[in-house]
């Protein structure tokens, strides 16, 4: 009986953390996101270095054949140091769609190649939780046309995985002819979202036709777990900035983390955020393990963490009063963050209105 | 994460099972005799007792069933009790904050006299903490206690005394240092309620029932010896006891049982002809609680794996007193809203629901909010133990 990471979880959550940490300050991602830069050469090839890519690619294809559990590890990482590392869609969403739903030869080429950090991929299945501005895409005498909204870690990625309707899931070149990328700016300026548009582009697609939809529901459950991970990651550090913060700030010649107004509000976000860890781990470990429990639970930790996470981003910035509102402290990124997770692949009414299906209230 | 159970853990959960199986039946309809433990329950816990599934770690020669402490299987226990719904036992102040007191801190006379009567359910106690004037701030409780000759001889009131009517002792914490600062001048003593000079006056609440009573002391004798911990220590001793109530509030067990009560009652009540479920909006807000209960519960799964691997983490104990009285009030609350006009229904009136429990428990949950330490004071515990911030300076005084 062991509720928790295991001591090689542990190790990672370590390494990936000293990585971040002195790889990636506040100050490099100011600079990125000054520059529009939602990808970064040195962060993608530190972050290969240690493997990170392979971490859900079976060892078979050079992985290392690890769990959701094990990347969510990674994931909270990035969020707590907002992290511009285009990892979720390539090293978390990528892997498991092939995994569930691609052909022998589509897992040769294409997990080899994600495991050596050598291909960056961008997930768009945006359409198939809330369809807004007529998204989605048609498959049509094997030819593909239409838009895919939102589509995850897109900013200059090589292969675009596109859900096209509820059952099929599409391989699409970012070079083929007929395809257009068009940046989408976002509030967070440390994730690269985009508009994939398509006419007529030749069609491959992942496994036989109309047999991907298992594949579509794996990588969602597996999304929401990474998204409420980062988010996570995002609100602890928060809290700890907030409550370091109370500790320096004098006001009436004492620290205002000796005031009990601010004291409780720090208070009520750990009270928010503790059980969130337990919630997020084992969502994570539903989704490898407790398959008939992970769609709920995903569900469950993309929601909850979404609405605690809005609870915190503000109350943190409350705490930092008037230098919270600030670009000085940077407090925004993170707030940012977690506002971009909470509406990626369904804000918490939507999922919750999927959690009410899948429990056969609808 | 691996949250299989080794096998000795499982054989030992079949062995719960097989008692269930054939002794269940004992434990329905036990009921309780002007509050006090029925015959019945006390024989039913008197067989819980002999196959160790309840006071399992008190030793044999307290009366207890002697095992050695293992989280795991107390785990085990409750949550085949509660999957079969089977009563757990007696429970009480007596046993879940007096005993393992003086297990804790008590000398060998008090072991022998009190835990093994206190644990089959012959002696009943009630808790002496809380005074009008001593809520929050209980170290500067007024209740005084001076030395005549062999004897304390008490002054003074309490309040908060939940069970005072019928109980047959009480542990109590009164001033008997008064020139000691407030936290060094408090002692721990145990007294029969039936003491000559302590009065119990009933305290009605908002439920409208007199869940807790007031009781007065006047020049009421107990004898030097009935003191846990030494004279001034009573502070550290009621600590040890305070440990055990927080963590007796926050079983998600109870929660996680509350929220499928509420979920039956949508599925059940119909308003203009369609199911409560059927409504997004009411969905929408039970799903939020189902998401803090199950978070609650994995929570709590957090907190004992950490303990079986003896790492004692602060902050994830500290919240649970919190969060757990304000969901379980959340859902209560929740309850009286599906059923509208119909849920402000109580006491005998027709067209009564869940006879009248939503309410009782939304009120009552209000007092668990504030007793045993005010969600103010929690949050003022977790900022400061939990997140090392400091503690509200005094005002100066003039």
């Amino acid at each position: 009986m062991e509720f928790g990471l295991s001591d090689e979880q542990k190790l990672l959550d370590q390494t990936v953390k000293k990585f971040v940490e002195k790889e990636v300050p506040l100050e490099r991602v100011r600079e990125l996101a000054a520059d529009r830069q939602t990808f970064d050469a040195t962060i993608w090839k530190g972050l290969n270095e240690l493997g990170l890519f392979g971490i859900m690619v079976p060892e078979q294809y050079g992985g290392a054949g690890l769990n959701l559990l094990d990347a969510v590890v990674v994931q909270e990482h990035l969020g707590r140091q907002v992290v511009p590392a285009a990892y979720l869609s390539t090293a978390i969403l990528a892997p498991v769609a092939l995994l569930n739903g691609a052909s022998e030869a589509q897992k040769d080429t294409w997990l080899p190649k994600i495991a050596a950090g050598e291909v960056r991929v961008a997930v768009g299945v945006s359409d198939l939780v809330e369809q807004r501005e007529s998204s989605g895409i048609r498959l049509k005498d094997n030819k593909l046309s239409g838009k895919s909204l939102f589509v995850i870690d897109g900013q200059d990625a090589d292969l675009l995985l596109l859900a096209v309707g509820p059952n099929n899931l599409a391989l699409v070149d970012k070079n083929a002819s007929g395809v257009r990328i068009n940046e989408l700016t976002t509030v967070d300026k440390t994730r690269g979202v985009v508009e994939v548009v398509l006419e007529d582009v030749e069609a491959e697609l992942l496994g036989s036709e109309g047999q991907a939809g298992p594949a579509i529901s794996r990588l969602i459950d597996c999304a929401r777990v990474a998204l409420a991970a980062d988010s996570l990651g995002a609100c602890q550090v928060m809290l700890d900035k907030a409550v370091a913060y109370s500790l320096e700030r004098k006001q009436f010649k004492r620290v205002i983390g000796s005031f009990q107004a601010v004291k409780h509000m720090c208070a009520e976000m750990a009270a928010q955020i503790e059980p969130c860890r337990a919630l997020v781990w084992y969502a994570a470990h539903a989704y490898d393990e407790i398959p008939e429990e992970a769609p709920l639970m995903a569900c469950h930790a993309k929601a909850h963490v979404a609405d605690v996470g809005q609870f915190v981003s503000v109350t943190a910035t409350q705490v930092f009063g008037g230098m919270g509102f600030t670009d000085l402290v940077g407090l925004h990124y993170w707030f940012k963050r977690i506002g971009l997770n909470r509406q990626l692949l369904g804000g918490p009414e939507a999922v919750r209105q999927r959690a009410a299906e899948l429990q056969g209230w609808i | 994460m691996d949250l299989s159970y080794p096998k000795e853990y499982e054989d030992f959960r079949l062995e719960v099972q097989q008692f269930l199986k054939q002794h269940a039946d004992k434990s329905r309809n036990l009921g309780e005799e002007m509050g006090r433990p029925s015959s019945k329950l006390k024989d039913w816990q008197k067989l819980l007792i002999e196959h160790g599934y309840a006071c399992r770690t008190i030793p044999k020669e307290y009366g207890g069933y002697g095992a050695k402490p293992d989280i795991l299987h107390n785990v085990i226990i409750t949550e085949e009790f509660n999957r079969a719904q089977v009563r757990r036992g007696i429970a009480g102040q007596g046993i879940s904050m007096l005993v393992p007191t003086l297990l804790e801190l008590g000398t060998e006379e008090q072991k022998r006299a009190f835990i093994e009567p206190t644990i089959t359910g012959e002696m009943v106690w009630c808790q002496g903490y809380s005074e009008p004037n001593a809520g929050s701030d209980l170290a500067s409780l007024q209740t005084k206690a001076h030395v005549e000759g062999d004897n304390f001889v008490i002054n003074g009131q309490k309040i908060w005394t939940s069970s005072a009517h019928f109980s047959d002792m009480m542990f109590v914490l009164v001033r008997t240092e008064p020139d000691e600062p407030k936290h060094r001048g408090i002692s721990y003593l145990l007294l029969s309620m039936d003491t000559p000079g302590i009065e119990v006056r009933p305290l009605v609440t908002m439920t409208g029932k007199a869940e807790f009573n007031e009781t007065f002391f006047t020049d009421v004798k107990v004898k030097t010896d009935q003191i846990v911990g030494k004279r001034g220590e009573g502070w550290m001793v009621a600590n040890a006891t305070l440990k055990h109530e927080r963590g007796m509030i926050g079983d998600p067990a109870q929660l996680d049982a509350l929220l499928v009560k509420l979920i039956a009652l949508m599925k059940e009540e119909t308003v203009n002809g369609s199911r409560l479920i059927d409504n997004p909006i009411h969905r929408d807000r039970v799903l939020k609680l189902q998401a803090r209960v199950e978070s609650a519960k994995l929570h709590s799964l957090r907190i004992l794996s950490n303990s079986l691997k003896q790492s004692f983490e602060m902050l994830p104990l500290l919240i649970i007193k919190l969060n757990g009285t304000h969901l379980s009030h959340d859902i209560n609350a929740m309850g009286i809203d599906m059923l509208g006009e119909l849920g402000v229904l109580y006491e005998d009136s027709p067209y009564l629901r869940s006879k009248g429990t939503w309410q009782f428990r939304y009120m009552f949950s209000i007092g668990l909010i504030i007793g045993g330490g005010t969600s103010q004071i929690q949050k003022n515990i977790i900022s400061e133990r939990g997140l090392g911030m400091p503690r509200e300076p005094k005002p100066a005084t003039n």
